[in-house]
Protein backbone atom coordinates (compact mmCIF):
# COMPACT_ATOMS: atom_id res chain seq x y z
CA UNK A 1 0.00 0.00 0.00
CA UNK A 2 2.89 2.30 0.61
CA UNK A 3 6.26 1.97 -0.55
CA UNK A 4 9.11 4.71 0.56
CA UNK A 5 12.48 4.24 -1.54
CA UNK A 6 15.31 6.36 -0.17
CA UNK A 7 13.34 8.92 0.88
CA UNK A 8 15.56 12.23 2.00
CA UNK A 9 14.16 15.15 3.00
CA UNK A 10 16.24 18.84 4.06
CA UNK A 11 14.95 21.73 4.96
CA UNK A 12 17.97 23.99 4.08
CA UNK A 13 21.24 22.33 5.01
CA UNK A 14 19.96 20.51 7.49
CA UNK A 15 19.24 17.03 6.59
CA UNK A 16 16.69 15.80 8.58
CA UNK A 17 14.90 12.08 6.71
CA UNK A 18 18.46 10.55 5.57
CA UNK A 19 17.25 7.60 3.25
CA UNK A 20 14.32 5.62 4.53
CA UNK A 21 13.04 2.75 2.76
CA UNK A 22 10.31 0.22 3.84
CA UNK A 23 6.88 -0.66 2.99
CA UNK A 24 3.59 -0.72 4.65
CA UNK A 25 1.14 -2.95 3.94
CA UNK A 26 -2.80 -2.40 3.30
CA UNK A 27 -4.31 -2.64 6.71
CA UNK A 28 -1.22 -2.51 8.45
CA UNK A 29 -1.09 -0.81 12.28
CA UNK A 30 2.55 1.17 12.16
CA UNK A 31 3.87 2.78 15.06
CA UNK A 32 6.56 5.33 15.03
CA UNK A 33 8.40 6.31 18.01
CA UNK A 34 11.95 7.73 18.56
CA UNK A 35 13.71 10.76 20.36
CA UNK A 36 12.39 14.29 19.53
CA UNK A 37 13.90 15.89 16.90
CA UNK A 38 14.52 12.24 15.22
CA UNK A 39 11.97 13.09 11.73
CA UNK A 40 8.90 11.31 12.86
CA UNK A 41 6.49 14.39 11.92
CA UNK A 42 8.60 15.04 8.90
CA UNK A 43 8.71 11.45 7.81
CA UNK A 44 5.13 11.09 8.14
CA UNK A 45 4.10 14.51 6.23
CA UNK A 46 6.35 13.19 3.44
CA UNK A 47 3.42 10.89 2.96
CA UNK A 48 0.89 13.37 2.27
CA UNK A 49 3.82 15.46 0.68
CA UNK A 50 3.03 18.01 3.17
CA UNK A 51 6.54 18.23 3.22
CA UNK A 52 8.14 18.41 -0.09
CA UNK A 53 9.99 15.83 -0.59
CA UNK A 54 13.71 16.32 -1.57
CA UNK A 55 14.52 13.12 -3.09
CA UNK A 56 13.46 9.37 -3.16
CA UNK A 57 10.19 7.72 -3.81
CA UNK A 58 6.90 7.70 -1.96
CA UNK A 59 4.81 4.88 -3.89
CA UNK A 60 1.04 4.76 -2.60
CA UNK A 61 -1.29 2.25 -4.35
CA UNK A 62 1.42 2.46 -7.03
CA UNK A 63 1.64 6.67 -7.93
CA UNK A 64 4.53 8.57 -6.44
CA UNK A 65 3.71 11.24 -5.04
CA UNK A 66 7.23 12.81 -5.00
CA UNK A 67 6.80 13.36 -8.52
CA UNK A 68 5.52 16.86 -9.29
CA UNK A 69 2.95 16.03 -12.15
CA UNK A 70 0.80 14.02 -9.88
CA UNK A 71 -2.33 15.98 -8.43
CA UNK A 72 -1.50 15.83 -4.59
CA UNK A 73 -5.04 17.13 -4.24
CA UNK A 74 -6.90 14.24 -5.42
CA UNK A 75 -4.14 11.98 -3.69
CA UNK A 76 -4.64 13.47 0.09
CA UNK A 77 -8.45 12.49 -0.21
CA UNK A 78 -7.08 9.01 0.42
CA UNK A 79 -4.87 10.05 3.19
CA UNK A 80 -6.56 11.28 6.35
CA UNK A 81 -4.33 12.97 9.14
CA UNK A 82 -4.49 13.51 12.34
CA UNK A 83 -2.65 16.27 14.20
CA UNK A 84 -0.80 16.76 17.40
CA UNK A 85 -3.16 20.06 17.96
CA UNK A 86 -6.33 18.81 16.09
CA UNK A 87 -6.58 22.92 13.77
CA UNK A 88 -9.78 22.20 13.63
CA UNK A 89 -11.71 25.05 12.07
CA UNK A 90 -12.78 27.12 15.00
CA UNK A 91 -15.36 29.17 12.55
CA UNK A 92 -17.21 26.85 11.93
CA UNK A 93 -19.64 24.45 14.04
CA UNK A 94 -18.60 20.35 14.69
CA UNK A 95 -20.49 19.18 12.34
CA UNK A 96 -19.14 21.87 9.41
CA UNK A 97 -15.97 21.15 10.49
CA UNK A 98 -16.31 17.11 9.36
CA UNK A 99 -18.81 17.89 6.17
CA UNK A 100 -16.63 21.08 5.00
CA UNK A 101 -14.09 19.63 2.66
CA UNK A 102 -16.63 16.61 1.26
CA UNK A 103 -19.26 19.52 0.31
CA UNK A 104 -16.33 21.69 -1.44
CA UNK A 105 -14.98 19.00 -2.95
CA UNK A 106 -18.68 17.31 -4.12
CA UNK A 107 -18.27 14.50 -2.61
CA UNK A 108 -22.24 13.95 -2.11
CA UNK A 109 -25.43 15.57 -1.51
CA UNK A 110 -25.63 18.04 1.36
CA UNK A 111 -28.48 15.59 3.43
CA UNK A 112 -26.20 12.81 2.39
CA UNK A 113 -22.84 13.86 3.52
CA UNK A 114 -24.55 15.62 6.70
CA UNK A 115 -25.86 11.85 7.59
CA UNK A 116 -22.68 10.27 7.57
CA UNK A 117 -21.33 13.06 9.60
CA UNK A 118 -23.18 12.24 12.30
CA UNK A 119 -22.50 8.52 12.05
CA UNK A 120 -18.90 9.46 12.58
CA UNK A 121 -19.75 11.53 15.28
CA UNK A 122 -21.84 8.04 16.62
CA UNK A 123 -18.64 6.25 15.89
CA UNK A 124 -16.83 8.46 18.04
CA UNK A 125 -19.36 9.07 20.59
CA UNK A 126 -19.95 12.85 19.78
CA UNK A 127 -23.58 13.30 18.46
CA UNK A 128 -24.72 15.22 21.18
CA UNK A 129 -21.64 17.89 19.92
CA UNK A 130 -22.62 17.51 16.74
CA UNK A 131 -23.85 21.79 16.50
CA UNK A 132 -20.88 22.81 18.80
CA UNK A 133 -18.07 25.19 18.36
CA UNK A 134 -14.60 23.31 19.12
CA UNK A 135 -13.73 26.08 21.63
CA UNK A 136 -16.29 24.52 23.77
CA UNK A 137 -14.95 21.11 23.58
CA UNK A 138 -12.25 19.27 25.81
CA UNK A 139 -8.93 18.49 24.10
CA UNK A 140 -10.47 14.49 23.64
CA UNK A 141 -13.54 15.76 22.40
CA UNK A 142 -11.49 17.81 19.39
CA UNK A 143 -9.53 15.24 18.42
CA UNK A 144 -11.69 12.84 18.27
CA UNK A 145 -13.55 15.51 15.72
CA UNK A 146 -10.69 15.94 14.49
CA UNK A 147 -10.54 12.11 13.37
CA UNK A 148 -14.18 11.95 12.59
CA UNK A 149 -13.48 14.83 10.00
CA UNK A 150 -10.39 13.07 8.43
CA UNK A 151 -12.51 9.87 7.82
CA UNK A 152 -15.30 11.90 5.97
CA UNK A 153 -13.26 11.86 3.52
CA UNK A 154 -13.26 7.81 3.30
CA UNK A 155 -9.31 7.57 3.40
CA UNK A 156 -7.29 4.41 2.65
CA UNK A 157 -5.13 5.19 5.22
CA UNK A 158 -5.01 7.32 8.20
CA UNK A 159 -1.86 9.20 10.00
CA UNK A 160 -1.59 10.45 13.30
CA UNK A 161 0.80 12.60 14.21
CA UNK A 162 1.05 12.49 18.33
CA UNK A 163 -2.58 12.85 18.36
CA UNK A 164 -2.56 12.06 22.34
CA UNK A 165 0.50 14.45 23.14
CA UNK A 166 -1.78 17.38 23.84
CA UNK A 167 -3.92 16.12 26.20
CA UNK A 168 -4.44 16.05 29.63
CA UNK A 169 -3.99 11.91 30.39
CA UNK A 170 -7.09 11.61 31.66
CA UNK A 171 -8.63 12.20 28.45
CA UNK A 172 -6.12 10.00 26.52
CA UNK A 173 -7.74 7.40 26.19
CA UNK A 174 -10.98 8.20 24.79
CA UNK A 175 -8.98 8.64 21.71
CA UNK A 176 -7.16 5.50 21.99
CA UNK A 177 -10.53 3.79 22.37
CA UNK A 178 -10.93 5.24 18.22
CA UNK A 179 -7.83 4.67 16.89
CA UNK A 180 -8.07 1.05 18.37
CA UNK A 181 -11.31 1.03 16.59
CA UNK A 182 -10.27 2.20 13.27
CA UNK A 183 -7.81 -0.18 13.37
CA UNK A 184 -9.96 -3.42 14.19
CA UNK A 185 -12.15 -2.20 11.51
CA UNK A 186 -9.05 -2.60 8.86
CA UNK A 187 -7.48 1.24 8.36
CA UNK A 188 -4.34 1.44 7.36
CA UNK A 189 -2.77 3.35 9.95
CA UNK A 190 0.86 5.14 10.63
CA UNK A 191 0.35 6.45 14.41
CA UNK A 192 3.56 8.36 15.32
CA UNK A 193 2.90 8.31 19.37
CA UNK A 194 4.89 8.06 22.79
CA UNK A 195 1.85 5.50 24.06
CA UNK A 196 4.10 2.32 24.14
CA UNK A 197 1.17 0.56 25.75
CA UNK A 198 -0.81 1.54 21.99
CA UNK A 199 2.01 0.88 20.04
CA UNK A 200 2.61 -2.72 22.19
CA UNK A 201 -1.65 -3.28 22.25
CA UNK A 202 -2.17 -1.95 18.84
CA UNK A 203 0.78 -2.20 16.16
CA UNK A 204 1.27 -4.62 14.01
CA UNK A 205 4.79 -3.05 13.57
CA UNK A 206 7.05 -0.51 15.16
CA UNK A 207 9.48 2.02 13.50
CA UNK A 208 12.63 3.10 16.01
CA UNK A 209 13.72 6.19 14.04
CA UNK A 210 16.79 7.81 15.41
CA UNK A 211 18.58 11.14 13.33
CA UNK A 212 16.66 10.45 10.17
CA UNK A 213 16.97 6.85 9.71
CA UNK A 214 13.82 4.01 10.55
CA UNK A 215 17.00 2.23 13.01
CA UNK A 216 14.87 -0.49 13.96
CA UNK A 217 11.82 -1.86 13.02
CA UNK A 218 10.06 -5.23 14.44
CA UNK A 219 6.40 -6.48 15.57
CA UNK A 220 6.04 -4.69 18.91
CA UNK A 221 7.43 -8.20 20.51
CA UNK A 222 10.96 -7.88 18.69
CA UNK A 223 11.63 -4.01 19.37
CA UNK A 224 10.52 -3.61 22.82
CA UNK A 225 11.25 -7.09 24.15
CA UNK A 226 14.05 -8.24 22.04
CA UNK A 227 16.03 -5.08 21.05
CA UNK A 228 18.96 -5.07 19.07
CA UNK A 229 20.10 -1.69 19.21
CA UNK A 230 21.65 -0.05 22.16
CA UNK A 231 20.46 3.22 20.70
CA UNK A 232 16.78 1.83 20.24
CA UNK A 233 17.45 0.31 24.13
CA UNK A 234 18.27 3.83 25.67
CA UNK A 235 15.60 5.34 24.13
CA UNK A 236 12.67 2.59 25.41
CA UNK A 237 14.60 2.57 29.00
CA UNK A 238 14.46 6.27 28.83
CA UNK A 239 10.71 6.50 28.71
CA UNK A 240 9.36 2.82 29.97
CA UNK B 1 -10.69 89.48 21.61
CA UNK B 2 -14.26 88.91 21.77
CA UNK B 3 -16.16 85.73 20.85
CA UNK B 4 -19.14 85.97 18.50
CA UNK B 5 -21.63 83.19 19.50
CA UNK B 6 -23.74 83.34 16.62
CA UNK B 7 -20.37 82.07 14.28
CA UNK B 8 -20.88 78.75 15.92
CA UNK B 9 -24.34 78.53 14.62
CA UNK B 10 -23.92 80.60 11.15
CA UNK B 11 -20.72 78.14 10.43
CA UNK B 12 -22.97 75.16 10.61
CA UNK B 13 -24.70 75.24 7.54
CA UNK B 14 -21.54 75.25 5.63
CA UNK B 15 -19.41 72.79 7.28
CA UNK B 16 -22.70 70.01 6.66
CA UNK B 17 -22.18 70.90 3.33
CA UNK B 18 -18.13 69.68 3.70
CA UNK B 19 -18.98 66.71 6.02
CA UNK B 20 -21.11 65.46 3.36
CA UNK B 21 -18.41 65.88 0.95
CA UNK B 22 -15.75 64.18 3.35
CA UNK B 23 -17.73 60.99 3.84
CA UNK B 24 -18.29 60.77 0.59
CA UNK B 25 -14.36 60.48 -0.39
CA UNK B 26 -13.54 58.97 2.55
CA UNK B 27 -16.00 56.15 2.10
CA UNK B 28 -15.38 55.84 -2.12
CA UNK B 29 -11.58 56.07 -1.18
CA UNK B 30 -11.47 53.68 1.61
CA UNK B 31 -13.53 51.13 -0.97
CA UNK B 32 -10.51 51.85 -3.20
CA UNK B 33 -8.27 51.05 -0.41
CA UNK B 34 -10.19 47.92 0.57
CA UNK B 35 -9.71 46.44 -3.20
CA UNK B 36 -5.95 47.36 -4.00
CA UNK B 37 -5.10 46.38 0.09
CA UNK B 38 -6.49 42.82 -0.17
CA UNK B 39 -5.12 42.62 -3.62
CA UNK B 40 -1.47 43.69 -2.48
CA UNK B 41 -1.76 42.02 0.87
CA UNK B 42 -2.13 38.88 -0.54
CA UNK B 43 0.11 39.87 -3.20
CA UNK B 44 2.98 40.00 -0.29
CA UNK B 45 2.02 36.55 1.43
CA UNK B 46 2.58 35.09 -2.04
CA UNK B 47 4.63 31.74 -3.14
CA UNK B 48 6.73 34.23 -5.81
CA UNK B 49 9.62 36.60 -5.10
CA UNK B 50 8.79 38.92 -7.54
CA UNK B 51 4.96 39.24 -6.67
CA UNK B 52 6.60 39.97 -3.02
CA UNK B 53 8.63 42.65 -3.71
CA UNK B 54 5.87 44.88 -5.98
CA UNK B 55 3.59 44.47 -3.10
CA UNK B 56 6.05 45.64 -0.44
CA UNK B 57 7.91 48.08 -3.04
CA UNK B 58 4.14 49.72 -2.81
CA UNK B 59 3.17 49.69 0.74
CA UNK B 60 6.92 51.15 1.69
CA UNK B 61 6.82 54.09 -0.93
CA UNK B 62 3.57 55.06 0.53
CA UNK B 63 4.32 54.67 4.15
CA UNK B 64 7.32 56.42 3.79
CA UNK B 65 5.98 59.37 2.23
CA UNK B 66 4.09 62.27 3.97
CA UNK B 67 0.58 62.45 2.86
CA UNK B 68 0.56 65.70 1.90
CA UNK B 69 3.61 64.92 -0.47
CA UNK B 70 1.57 62.03 -1.99
CA UNK B 71 -1.20 64.58 -2.75
CA UNK B 72 1.06 67.47 -4.35
CA UNK B 73 2.53 64.89 -6.50
CA UNK B 74 -0.56 63.14 -8.25
CA UNK B 75 -2.36 66.44 -8.49
CA UNK B 76 0.68 68.71 -9.17
CA UNK B 77 3.50 66.30 -10.21
CA UNK B 78 1.78 63.72 -13.06
CA UNK B 79 -0.34 65.94 -14.77
CA UNK B 80 2.81 68.65 -15.03
CA UNK B 81 4.33 65.24 -16.71
CA UNK B 82 1.64 64.29 -18.64
CA UNK B 83 -0.28 67.41 -19.76
CA UNK B 84 -3.26 66.65 -18.57
CA UNK B 85 -5.13 67.77 -15.02
CA UNK B 86 -7.49 65.71 -13.34
CA UNK B 87 -10.67 66.98 -11.63
CA UNK B 88 -9.04 67.69 -7.78
CA UNK B 89 -12.35 65.22 -6.31
CA UNK B 90 -11.39 62.11 -8.56
CA UNK B 91 -7.92 63.19 -7.11
CA UNK B 92 -8.76 63.03 -3.69
CA UNK B 93 -10.88 60.00 -3.84
CA UNK B 94 -7.79 58.42 -5.96
CA UNK B 95 -5.07 59.74 -3.19
CA UNK B 96 -7.37 58.32 -0.14
CA UNK B 97 -7.72 54.39 -2.07
CA UNK B 98 -3.57 54.36 -2.88
CA UNK B 99 -2.80 55.65 0.42
CA UNK B 100 -5.43 53.68 2.52
CA UNK B 101 -4.44 50.84 0.22
CA UNK B 102 -1.07 50.39 1.42
CA UNK B 103 -2.21 50.23 5.00
CA UNK B 104 -4.76 47.75 4.08
CA UNK B 105 -2.30 45.84 2.67
CA UNK B 106 -0.46 45.56 5.92
CA UNK B 107 -4.11 44.75 7.70
CA UNK B 108 -4.52 41.90 5.12
CA UNK B 109 -1.00 40.50 5.41
CA UNK B 110 -1.07 40.81 8.98
CA UNK B 111 -4.93 39.04 9.31
CA UNK B 112 -3.45 36.27 7.34
CA UNK B 113 -0.62 35.47 8.60
CA UNK B 114 -2.20 35.70 12.53
CA UNK B 115 -4.04 32.04 11.53
CA UNK B 116 -2.15 29.56 12.70
CA UNK B 117 -0.41 27.48 10.01
CA UNK B 118 -2.26 23.85 11.20
CA UNK B 119 -5.47 25.79 9.46
CA UNK B 120 -3.81 25.83 5.68
CA UNK B 121 -2.15 22.18 6.92
CA UNK B 122 -5.54 20.28 8.23
CA UNK B 123 -7.42 22.31 4.94
CA UNK B 124 -4.72 20.85 2.46
CA UNK B 125 -4.61 17.31 3.93
CA UNK B 126 -8.37 17.14 3.80
CA UNK B 127 -7.65 16.85 -0.19
CA UNK B 128 -8.59 21.11 -0.47
CA UNK B 129 -6.23 23.03 -3.10
CA UNK B 130 -4.72 25.89 -1.56
CA UNK B 131 -7.14 28.57 -3.43
CA UNK B 132 -10.50 26.58 -1.39
CA UNK B 133 -8.48 26.24 1.83
CA UNK B 134 -7.92 29.84 1.68
CA UNK B 135 -11.08 30.90 0.79
CA UNK B 136 -13.38 28.61 2.98
CA UNK B 137 -10.94 28.40 6.01
CA UNK B 138 -8.06 31.18 6.41
CA UNK B 139 -10.19 33.64 4.88
CA UNK B 140 -12.87 34.18 6.95
CA UNK B 141 -11.19 33.75 10.32
CA UNK B 142 -8.19 36.65 8.85
CA UNK B 143 -11.61 38.53 8.06
CA UNK B 144 -12.63 38.43 11.43
CA UNK B 145 -8.84 39.87 13.21
CA UNK B 146 -8.97 42.47 10.36
CA UNK B 147 -11.84 44.31 11.22
CA UNK B 148 -10.59 46.36 14.29
CA UNK B 149 -7.88 47.28 12.40
CA UNK B 150 -9.70 48.15 9.35
CA UNK B 151 -12.05 50.53 11.75
CA UNK B 152 -8.94 51.87 13.32
CA UNK B 153 -8.10 52.37 9.80
CA UNK B 154 -11.02 53.74 7.81
CA UNK B 155 -10.97 57.01 10.90
CA UNK B 156 -7.50 57.56 9.87
CA UNK B 157 -8.24 58.47 6.27
CA UNK B 158 -11.16 60.36 7.27
CA UNK B 159 -9.42 63.16 9.50
CA UNK B 160 -6.59 62.21 6.12
CA UNK B 161 -9.07 63.43 4.41
CA UNK B 162 -8.78 66.76 5.67
CA UNK B 163 -5.27 67.42 3.68
CA UNK B 164 -7.36 67.41 0.13
CA UNK B 165 -8.48 70.87 0.96
CA UNK B 166 -4.61 72.11 -0.04
CA UNK B 167 -5.83 71.18 -3.35
CA UNK B 168 -9.36 73.12 -3.19
CA UNK B 169 -11.45 69.93 -2.31
CA UNK B 170 -14.53 71.05 -0.96
CA UNK B 171 -14.56 68.89 2.52
CA UNK B 172 -15.30 69.96 5.85
CA UNK B 173 -11.64 71.45 6.86
CA UNK B 174 -11.89 73.13 3.46
CA UNK B 175 -15.03 74.56 3.98
CA UNK B 176 -14.25 75.80 7.72
CA UNK B 177 -11.59 77.85 6.23
CA UNK B 178 -13.73 79.28 3.59
CA UNK B 179 -16.17 80.58 6.15
CA UNK B 180 -12.83 81.95 7.96
CA UNK B 181 -11.22 84.18 5.70
CA UNK B 182 -14.98 85.23 5.09
CA UNK B 183 -16.06 86.10 8.27
CA UNK B 184 -12.30 86.29 10.33
CA UNK B 185 -13.74 84.32 13.30
CA UNK B 186 -10.90 81.53 13.65
CA UNK B 187 -12.14 80.58 17.11
CA UNK B 188 -15.60 79.79 16.73
CA UNK B 189 -15.05 78.46 12.86
CA UNK B 190 -12.12 76.02 13.89
CA UNK B 191 -13.61 74.54 17.13
CA UNK B 192 -16.71 73.49 15.44
CA UNK B 193 -14.74 71.83 12.62
CA UNK B 194 -13.61 69.85 15.61
CA UNK B 195 -16.48 69.34 16.67
CA UNK B 196 -18.00 67.85 13.22
CA UNK B 197 -14.93 66.06 12.63
CA UNK B 198 -15.49 64.05 16.68
CA UNK B 199 -18.90 63.70 15.46
CA UNK B 200 -17.91 60.95 12.94
CA UNK B 201 -14.86 60.00 14.97
CA UNK B 202 -16.12 59.29 18.41
CA UNK B 203 -19.28 57.02 17.74
CA UNK B 204 -16.96 55.54 15.16
CA UNK B 205 -14.49 54.30 17.92
CA UNK B 206 -17.42 53.16 19.87
CA UNK B 207 -18.83 51.09 17.49
CA UNK B 208 -15.35 49.66 16.82
CA UNK B 209 -14.97 48.98 20.74
CA UNK B 210 -18.27 46.98 20.75
CA UNK B 211 -17.41 44.68 17.48
CA UNK B 212 -13.57 44.79 19.20
CA UNK B 213 -15.31 43.13 22.34
CA UNK B 214 -17.97 40.81 20.63
CA UNK B 215 -14.81 39.24 18.29
CA UNK B 216 -13.23 38.62 21.34
CA UNK B 217 -15.84 37.14 22.77
CA UNK B 218 -16.79 34.71 20.09
N1 LIG C 1 9.56 23.45 8.65
C1 LIG C 1 10.82 23.18 9.10
N2 LIG C 1 11.82 24.00 8.78
C2 LIG C 1 13.09 23.76 9.21
N3 LIG C 1 13.43 22.72 9.97
C3 LIG C 1 12.46 21.86 10.33
C4 LIG C 1 11.10 22.05 9.92
N4 LIG C 1 10.36 21.04 10.42
C5 LIG C 1 11.21 20.26 11.12
N5 LIG C 1 12.47 20.74 11.05
C6 LIG C 1 13.67 20.12 11.69
O1 LIG C 1 13.68 18.78 11.36
C7 LIG C 1 14.11 17.99 12.45
C8 LIG C 1 13.13 16.87 12.69
O2 LIG C 1 11.89 17.42 13.07
P1 LIG C 1 10.59 16.56 13.30
O3 LIG C 1 9.52 17.50 13.68
O4 LIG C 1 10.36 15.67 12.15
O5 LIG C 1 11.03 15.68 14.56
P2 LIG C 1 10.13 14.75 15.46
O6 LIG C 1 10.81 13.44 15.49
O7 LIG C 1 8.73 14.77 15.01
O8 LIG C 1 10.28 15.41 16.88
P3 LIG C 1 9.18 15.61 18.04
O9 LIG C 1 9.13 14.32 18.80
O10 LIG C 1 9.77 16.72 18.86
O11 LIG C 1 7.90 15.97 17.40
C9 LIG C 1 14.29 18.92 13.61
O12 LIG C 1 15.65 19.18 13.75
C10 LIG C 1 13.58 20.17 13.19
O13 LIG C 1 14.23 21.30 13.70
MG1 LIG D 1 6.90 15.59 15.79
Amino acid sequence: MIKVNELHKSFGDNQVLKGITTEIGAQEVVCVIGPSGSGKSTFLRCLNRLEDITSGEVIIDGTNIADKSVNINRYRQDVGMVFQHFNLFPHKSVLENITLAPKKLGKGQKAELNEKAMQLLDKVGLREKANAYPSSLSGGQKQRVAIARALAMNPKIMLFDEPTSALDPELVGDVLAVMKDLANEGMTMVVVTHEMGFAKEVGDRVFFMDEGLVLEEGTPEEVFTHTKHERTQAFLSKIL
Amino acid sequence: MVINPQAFIDVIPFLIDGLWITLYITIFGVAIGCVIGTLFGLMSISRFRVVRFIAVTYVEIVRGTPLLAQIFFIHLGIPALIGHTFDPYITGVAIIGINSGAYIAEIVRGGVNSIDKGQMEAGRSLGLNSRQTMRYIIWPQALKVMIPPFGNQFVISLKDTSLLSSIAVAELMYSGRQYMTITFSAFETMFMVCIFYLIITIPASLLLRYLERRIDKS
